[in-house]
């Protein structure tokens, strides 16, 4: 069983600049062709101050680190046992190609069902920029399974 | 699109993708950061009990983002939430589709909640989720 003690426990934070050509690798991977995600001045000219970050993006971000599921380790979760269950972001202010922006995360909650058959960590992450500015939240449910 | 021609009911027009490939879930590892090698290694997604590598959740959340982004600008974008419910693998086709299902007052500010669903090509749900966009 998972230690419910973790709940609470604050992340290492980390900080990482958002990159131009890493936003048209990602563009190509989900297979978006739109100028606006590729290429900076049709991005400026619909009024983007660069290429946005796609909704999804700020996830990959936070993996952005040398060793981004050591968390896993460190609350207890394997790496060939676990799903992702849910994911959420809320929105507070764009950011685009050239913020650098800083990830805050923290167990929320670890919980289970049937028996402790399934297990659930939720993890809560604070995303801000180089100005302070709040830019958004993302929650993520990670789910083990103990067969 | 105008904040009078949402209404509730309104259906998002859909996105479809073509079948997941392992080409597919490389180039996601890659481009998003996330290595896990269940989604990218056969020998590893073997040995932790599954027949073969399978596609990560947030690459079908990616298709719902790209539905969104489609349909309004992106900054318009307030909260956007996805439960994975099934596992979604190679050779699956998703098709990615959202109903506006209220119209809601938040901080000021008028929202649509729109539900959304990715479905596989037998109808299977890989995602149900919503999300809250300013009109």
């Amino acid at each position: 069983m998972l230690d419910k003690a973790h709940i609470g426990l604050s992340l290492p934070a980390h900080t990482v600049e958002v990159e131009k050509g890493r936003l048209r690798f990602f563009a190509k991977a989900i297979g978006e062709t739109r100028a606006i995600y590729l290429d900076e001045s049709a991005a400026q000219a619909a009024g983007y101050r660069s290429l946005p970050v796609p909704p999804t993006f700020l996830f990959s971000l936070d993996l952005e680190q040398a060793e981004p599921f050591a968390w896993f380790g460190t609350v207890g979760l394997s790496l060939p046992r676990i799903l992702h269950g849910e994911q959420s972001f809320v929105y507070h202010a764009p950011a685009c190609a050239g913020d650098v922006l800083s990830f805050h995360s923290q167990i929320a909650d670890i919980y289970d069902k049937k028996n402790g058959l399934l297990e659930f960590v939720v993890k809560q992450t604070r995303v801000s920029d180089q100005h302070g500015r709040h830019i958004a939240d993302l929650r993520s449910v990670i789910v083990q399974r103990n067969s | 699109m105008t904040a009078t021609e949402i209404h509730i009911g309104l259906q998002l027009p859909a996105l479809e993708l073509p079948p997941i490939t392992r080409t597919t879930l490389a180039l996601f590892a890659g481009a998003s950061g996330d290595h896990n090698p269940i989604h990218i290694d056969i020998d590893f997604a073997r040995k932790a009990g599954m027949a073969d590598v399978f596609a990560h959740g947030m690459l079908v959340m990616a298709y719902l983002g790209r539905l969104l982004s489609n349909w309004l600008p992106q900054p318009r974008l307030r909260a956007f939430n996805a439960r994975f419910a099934g596992i979604t693998h190679l050779g699956h086709r998703i098709r990615c589709g959202g109903t506006v299902t209220e119209i809601l007052e938040r901080d000021g500010e008028r929202l649509a909640r729109i539900e959304l669903q990715a479905v596989n090509q037998y109808g299977e749900s890989k995602i149900l989720g919503d999300a809250l966009v300013a009109i």
